[in-house]
């Protein structure tokens, strides 16, 4: 367990829905929750998530910590929005499964080898060297992520697929040397460093607050 | 007439020698029959797109598109922005919102932007390509433009999600917007409006994360064309294109189908009906070949 994770523990040791609210983003609408269920039924990975949006407010309510935040049932959002449109109260539901999943990253506490985990964080470390996406590297980082082996296995059953983007203009192998950049590429990472670190400060601070 | 202006965002994957390359070549096309000037945000980022927030959090991915916003506003001061990717515009507009509404978050934000000097105003309205044509050119306008009718080519519209909600075009619905099939049939195209699958998420980033559960939406979305016996589905996001055409081989592979659809933009469709070349359309960057309107750039 992070540190981090035994000071949240230790700072809202009775009140689950508290730390969602304070360090979760737009956490602090769970509790609009009633339990409808239009967002489950609306998902459509539906049926892959251990526990669906409804269910997952109806547990941070009763304080299942432990099951919320290791769950790998929030890392099945695609993103469609559905639930957000759909429903009645307006929670912005999406988000808050984000919030959540971003939130169990950084208590260290994502089951292991979850694998949109994983391809999240490649995005984001790949966005973060250029300020751009660099596609060619991005998906040669997914096919290698279970180890070379595999990832030779991968890119031998996507060759086709490669050969075909390569060929319409769509992919270009010299990206591996470099590929799109922004310019002011020191000051972009020190705007997104600064960004970090405010908000690890302020979700620190939550931590650090016993008994407040 | 005078040329619209607006601030173009064109996104990571839109760049030469991306997967949405050819969407930009299209819309490049596009807009200069439709006499709008794209003028690209200097220097902008990635928006972290709708997979980013694990690794990002809150603030670092809000900022991502701060900095966009800003940039805009010191040198394209007064134009709207205007995304072509579903992503893009779907995060920027998010920012907007969100830096809107919460002051402290905003105060932070704009905290990390002087970083490199920038400063976030944040006045500007974020519009989607789709919204330009509809609401500010208008189908009317679209229609007269056309020199080569796509007459007797049976249209798919594929919107998709994040071109849809949570925001989507000003008096579309949610479950049935119908504004591409408007815009098919400005163009003198046939457009399946029964197409039920036009809403149907494609699993957007998690084609690549979990590509089982992401091919088995696929796949419905494509037989769905075919029930309708669509020559085409046509769509406003390059993810939706990308997911939707470039794995239809792997899900032969799965499911014994024999899936050969063409997958194409909004943009391509106009570029053509324009009367405009099929290199200049972005036809050549088809995986699976859109013959119907291969066929009609070169008449």
């Amino acid at each position: 367990m992070s540190d981090l994770n035994t000071a949240m523990v230790e700072r809202y040791r009775t009140n689950f829905l508290k730390e969602v609210e304070a360090n979760v983003e737009e956490g602090e609408w769970v509790k609009m929750c009633m339990q409808c269920g239009v967002c489950s039924g609306s998902c459509p990975l539906g049926k892959f998530w251990a526990h669906p949006p409804q269910e997952i407010f109806m547990m941070i309510r009763a304080g299942k910590r432990e099951e919320v935040l290791s769950s790998d049932a929030m890392w099945m959002c695609t993103s469609c929005y559905n639930c957000i449109v759909r429903c009645p109260r307006e929670l912005p539901i999406t988000h808050i499964m984000h919030g959540l999943a971003t939130y169990a990253k950084r208590l260290g506490l994502v089951p292991q080898n979850q694998p949109t985990a994983r391809f999240a964080q490649m995005f984001w470390d790949n966005l973060m060297k250029k300020g751009r996406v660099n596609e060619l590297k991005l998906g040669l980082a997914l096919y290698f992520m279970n180890g070379f082996g595999e990832g030779v296995k991968t890119a031998l059953k996507k060759q086709k697929l490669g050969m075909n983007m390569m060929k319409t203009g769509r992919m270009n192998p010299m990206e591996i040397l470099g590929g799109h950049a922004v310019k002011d590429l020191s000051g972009f990472q020190k705007v997104i460093q600064k960004a970090q670190d405010l908000e690890d400060a302020r979700i620190a601070q939550h931590g650090a607050r016993q008994g407040a | 007439m005078a040329k619209r202006q607006y601030s173009f965002y064109p996104g990571c994957s839109s760049q030469k020698g991306a997967s949405s390359s050819n969407y930009l070549v299209s819309v490049q096309t596009m807009c200069e029959e439709l006499d709008v000037q794209l003028n690209e945000i200097p220097d902008w980022n990635c928006c972290a797109a709708s997979i980013g927030y694990a690794g990002g959090g809150e603030l670092p991915r809000l900022t991502l598109s701060a900095r966009n916003i800003a940039l805009s506003e010191q040198h394209n001061a007064n134009q709207d922005i205007v995304a072509t990717c579903a992503a893009c515009w779907l995060s920027t507009r998010e920012a907007a919102e969100r830096l809107h509404e919460d002051q402290s978050l905003l105060a932070e934000c704009n905290t990390a932007l002087a970083e490199a000097g920038l400063k976030l105003k944040n006045v500007t309205p974020i519009k989607h390509m789709a919204e330009v044509l509809v609401e500010d050119i208008g189908y009317e306008t679209i229609a007269a433009k056309v020199k080569k009718p796509l007459s007797g080519i049976k249209i798919a519209g594929y919107v998709g999600c994040q071109t849809n909600r949570p925001f989507g075009i000003a008096g579309e619905s949610y479950e049935n917007p119908r504004y591409l099939d408007k815009l098919v049939e400005a163009l003198g195209g046939d457009a399946l409006t029964g197409y039920e699958k036009k809403v149907q998420c494609c699993g957007g980033a998690l084609a690549f994360s979990e590509p089982a559960k992401s091919q088995e939406m696929v796949k419905g979305i494509i037989e769905a064309a075919y029930d309708h016996g669509a020559d085409l589905i046509v769509t406003p996001c390059p993810v939706c294109q990308m997911n939707v055409e470039v794995y239809q081989d792997e899900i032969n592979a799965t499911y014994g189908t024999q899936f050969k659809m063409p997958v194409v933009y909004y943009s391509n469709l106009m570029a053509v009906a324009f009367g405009r070349s099929a290199k200049e359309a972005a036809l050549n960057a088809q995986i699976i070949p859109a013959k119907a309107l291969d066929d009609l750039a070169a008449k």
